[in-house]
């Protein structure tokens, strides 16, 4: 009866197979590498630029153990990997002198890194070693909240003055207009001239118009739809998330974190980076976006070489750079209300730019007469100029207009990007910060370490003592359990905290309690006479149901941590929840395995090593040890 | 080996009243600490600044202390920890100051002492995010008490639910009042460890209502009253809880010497958690569900359930 059948020996050595697999990336260590990405937002890293990567370390002698591009993070980049980190230095530091023409305003950035040595074929199987959180290797974190308010707020002026601009256009007469809260209050004398507005706004799709006031102060109160409302939000937090990580990649953090946090809040977290009023500076740092003229008296292709014109200035940075451009601008970023991808008339890919009214008609009266001419737009950061594009004016523009010719859809939306990124940047506040240093973090993880390794210790040496080869059993069942939490968190990507290790330890002492149960149950059996197999069968069988409560209620308190904690207790949730599944699987399954393994196929068993069994037979108590049924491993 | 040769079952619902009286004593005891004391709350709850400095040689608080007013930041704390070298400062969270730059003043103001100073941790939380820790950690533990006694009832009976959700609600309270006592600091990883605590002692009155059923079912018990059923569990589960708990609290003990200043309040909470888990959800959850009149009738049916449910199958 105490056998398996093969299918679950199977079950159980495919477990072992997947807890060795994805546990053994965390014992490979890292290596020395030097990370590359793009300094520029025109410009993205490429698979080429790997290739020129190895060519400037082979032509340094400087050989990189590999040299890979990738593509997943949130900034592409190539990564070298090192023997050792004398060559790292060396490389970093031939890699900026090459890469980057001018040092004062590179092109690339290259940045120190750590790889895992995992090898190849491990991560071929996504075997990665676990994630580790900012307080296990240090680093800064910051919760900014992006303020939805502000954002809003723009959005509604921007319709206020196109309301405006549209009334005076069709020349109907109002009595005013006006905020009030979060609606626009259009004031007339008579219910004609307001029916004639009400049309003439129909135009303004993203804005709901209802009627109020009586008698000879009509009103017209405008509201942003809800679609409209909800929309704009996004934008705003998706803009600046974007933003954040084109920042974030000028600091040259390894992997950085930059994730959305319900509604409005942005999580960032940068290991290894310990500058952190640098670091707020980069973040907190503004893009403002100008509409230039291109100064047609310079030669396009001639810029680099001819005398710049006074009132005109050469950018050489960016798309369809060098360019000569006038020094006053048409418009400001302030006047872009919204930038999007989009097609235009023959379906080829665009950006669609709309103006509030003020800036449509700065915007007429500077194109009116320069149709066939050259206009640019460039997102200003630090003072630097970059050239986000040059296009051609074909007809008089207002203040809805579409660049055309974006060549690819994906060109198209990374424009609109960044035309969103120099106009459109929600104000955000830092909320919660936290730095943690590099050494506090080694500490950390050594302590979490010590912690598990000297309970478990502690516990394998009770067990066995009390329990003997059934203690054995239950100690084999909890590193298993360990083997296959850990693998479930390297596979799975979980961050790992010091709450989550606190949480792994906390995982085992509990684990146990199931093997205690079990044990004790196949002792009572065999005090009650049963014989040795069926004391193993029903003391599994029976400990099951109390297994299974208790291990479902305990279930019950992760789940509402996960639901509901932040931080440190989401951190320790999921590690709580995970151990729990791992712990019914190794504690039960796996240890009647071995149990059956052990003993199932012998048939004249007379007895078990479970230690000692006592038996309440009259004298027992006042003799104690000597007078018990011994009934030890044979 | 075996601990407990335990020859009959010991009448422990004959002292149920006495169980149960020590058990309200320290509650209210508890209580009455929570209000008078009230909890060190840390600053993931409170918001403000937390900053540790680790100096190359003993730090001098007092001028730390000056330096840091001089600064214009008011109520502050500084204290060392762990070793004289390692500083901690604690900020409270102004109105109207720019807070997330406090740090970096600090930082600034402190370098220009000594500038061997290095910055260990900063902690900064705005006085928004600790509203909503508070309110959500409070949903957490509404959710979990709410689950286990959907969980219990259905599986058990009502009455059992509510004696260990009542016996394990009064530990979190008890383990409340320490915090409150000797002004621990209240952390949110401590409010982790209090809500596993819950989840794990339930597991303790489980075991206990489980034998309990089974006594009810077994015919060889058919002539023991509700108390000596009672009795009956506790005992033959006593082994193995002391075992369990001491096993766990093997892990915890390890946590609270090697874990370091952050799992120390954590492996605290759980040790307390752990105690008062045994007394509580044993003799006061049992206690409980005897008075509340648990009838043998009671469980009949649940086990009806179970026998078509195929019952316990590994």
């Amino acid at each position: 009866m105490n056998r398996y059948s093969l299918w679950k020996y199977v079950l159980i050595v495919v477990a072992l197979l997947f807890g060795v697999i994805y546990t053994v990336p965390n014992f490979f260590g890292e290596s020395p590498a030097v990370q590359i990405s793009s300094a520029k937002s025109t410009l993205k890293v490429e698979a080429a630029v790997a290739g020129r990567v190895d060519e400037i370390l082979k032509q340094g002698s400087l050989a990189a153990e590999s040299v890979a591009f990738d593509n997943s993070g949130a900034q592409p980049s190539v990564r070298a990997r090192f023997a050792t980190t004398d060559i790292q230095f060396k490389a970093k530091a031939l890699l900026e002198q090459q890469l980057n023409t001018d040092p004062s305003d590179p092109t690339y950035i290259v940045a120190f890194n750590l790889l895992p040595n995992t090898p190849q074929w491990l991560q071929a199987l996504h075997a990665f070693p676990m994630y580790l959180g900012l307080d296990l290797r240090g680093g800064v974190h910051f919760l900014m909240q992006v303020d939805i308010k502000a954002v809003l707020n723009k959005r509604l002026q921007g319709l206020q003055a196109s309301v405006r601009s549209l009334l005076r256009d069709k020349n109907i007469r109002h009595s005013g207009i006006n905020r009030n809260g979060d609606a626009i209050e259009i004031s007339f004398r008579d219910a004609d001239t307001r029916d004639k507005a009400r049309a003439a706004l129909g135009e303004l799709q993203e804005m709901v118009l209802t009627d109020a006031g009586s008698g000879d102060d009509l009103k017209l109160i405008g509201t942003l739809r809800a679609e409209a409302l909800k929309q704009t939000q996004e934008d705003g937090v998706k803009q600046n998330i974007s933003t954040l990580s084109k920042r974030v990649n000028e600091l040259g953090v390894a992997e950085p974190l930059i994730q959305r946090q319900g509604a409005d809040r942005i999580v960032v977290e940068l290991p290894g980076v310990q500058d952190v009023s640098r670091a707020k500076d980069i973040i907190g740092r503004t893009a403002t976006l100008e509409v230039r003229m291109v100064d047609e008296s310079v030669v396009r292709g001639t810029e680099e070489s001819s005398a710049i014109p006074f009132g005109s200035e050469l950018f050489k940075v960016g798309k369809n750079a060098p360019v000569v451009l006038n020094k006053e601008p048409v418009l400001t970023g302030d006047y872009i209300s919204n930038a999007s991808a989009s097609f235009d008339e023959n379906h080829q890919p665009a950006v669609s730019i709309d103006l509030n009214g003020d800036g449509g008609r700065k915007m007429r009266e500077a194109t009116r007469d320069k149709v066939g001419k050259a206009m640019a737009i460039v997102l200003f950061e630090k003072g630097k100029g970059e050239v986000l594009t040059v296009a051609t004016i074909r007809s008089e523009l207002g203040s809805r207009f579409q660049i055309t010719g974006m060549g690819s859809p994906e060109a198209a939306a990374d424009l609109a990007l960044l035309l969103r990124a120099g106009s459109l940047a929600a104000p955000m506040d830092i909320i919660e910060e936290r730095t943690i240093g590099p050494q506090l973090g080694a500490d950390n993880i050594k302590k979490g370490f010590d912690s598990v390794l000297y309970g478990f210790l502690a516990m394998t040496v009770f067990m066995v003592i009390y329990y003997q080869l059934f203690g054995l059993f239950s100690a084999l069942a909890l590193s298993v359990n360990v083997l296959l939490l850990v693998a479930l968190l390297s596979t799975l990507q979980v961050t790992l905290t010091l709450p989550g290790i606190a949480a792994i330890a906390l995982a085992l002492g509990m684990a146990i309690d199931s093997n205690v149960l079990i044990n004790e149950r196949i002792r009572e059996e065999l005090r009650a006479g049963n014989s040795p197999q069926a004391a193993i069968a029903a003391g599994f069988d029976r400990a099951w149901a109390t297994i299974l409560d208790s291990n479902v209620t305990t279930l019950i308190a992760g789940l509402a941590l996960l639901i509901f904690g932040s931080g440190a207790i989401r951190g320790f949730a999921v590690v709580h929840c995970l151990g729990i599944l791992t712990s019914m699987f190794s504690a039960v399954f796996f240890s009647r395995g071995v149990v059956n393994l052990w003993y199932g196929r012998k048939k004249r068993l007379s007895g078990l090593a479970i230690g000692q069994i006592w038996k309440p037979q009259g004298e027992a108590l006042t003799t104690s040890g000597k007078a018990s049924t011994k009934r030890g491993a044979k | 080996m075996e601990f407990f040769r335990i020859k009959k079952d010991i009448p422990f619902m004959r002292h149920a009243l006495i169980f149960n009286a020590i058990s309200a004593l320290t509650f209210v005891a508890a209580v009455f600490f929570l209000f008078t004391k009230g909890l060190h709350f840390s600053i993931e709850f409170t918001g403000g600044t937390v900053m540790e400095m680790a100096y190359s040689k003993p730090a001098d608080l007092e001028k730390i202390r000056k330096s840091i007013e001089g600064l214009g930041y008011r109520d502050t704390l500084v204290q060392s920890f762990g070793t004289a070298q390692d500083v901690m400062i604690r900020l409270p969270a102004q109105h109207g100051v720019n807070a997330s730059q406090q740090s970096e003043k600090v930082t600034a103001a402190l370098k220009a002492d000594d500038p061997e100073v290095r910055l260990q941790r900063v902690e900064f939380v705005g006085p928004q995010v600790g509203d909503e820790l508070a309110h959500d950690g409070l949903l957490a533990l509404g959710m979990v008490v709410l689950g286990i006694v959907i969980y219990l009832a259905f599986r058990f009976e009502w009455k059992f639910s509510v004696a260990a959700v009542i016996a394990n609600l009064h530990d979190i309270i008890i383990i409340l009042g320490f915090f409150a006592f000797f002004q621990w600091e209240f952390s949110l990883t401590v409010l982790a460890a209090i809500l596993a605590v819950l989840g794990y002692s339930v597991n303790e009155s489980v075991v206990v209502f489980d034998r309990v059923r089974e006594a009810f079912r077994d015919r060889r018990f058919g002539k023991l009253s509700t108390p000596e059923v009672l009795n009956h569990a506790i005992t033959s589960t006593m082994s193995r809880t002391v075992i369990t708990h001491g096993s766990t609290e093997m892990m915890v003990l390890a946590m609270f010497f090697f874990g370091g200043p952050t799992l120390h309040y954590f492996a605290l909470a759980l040790t307390i958690g752990i105690l008062f888990g045994i007394y509580s959800s044993v003799f006061v959850a049992a206690a409980l569900a005897m008075w509340l009149g648990v009838k043998r009738e009671d469980l009949i049916k649940p086990v009806k359930v179970k026998d078509e449910n195929g019952g316990a199958v590994v």
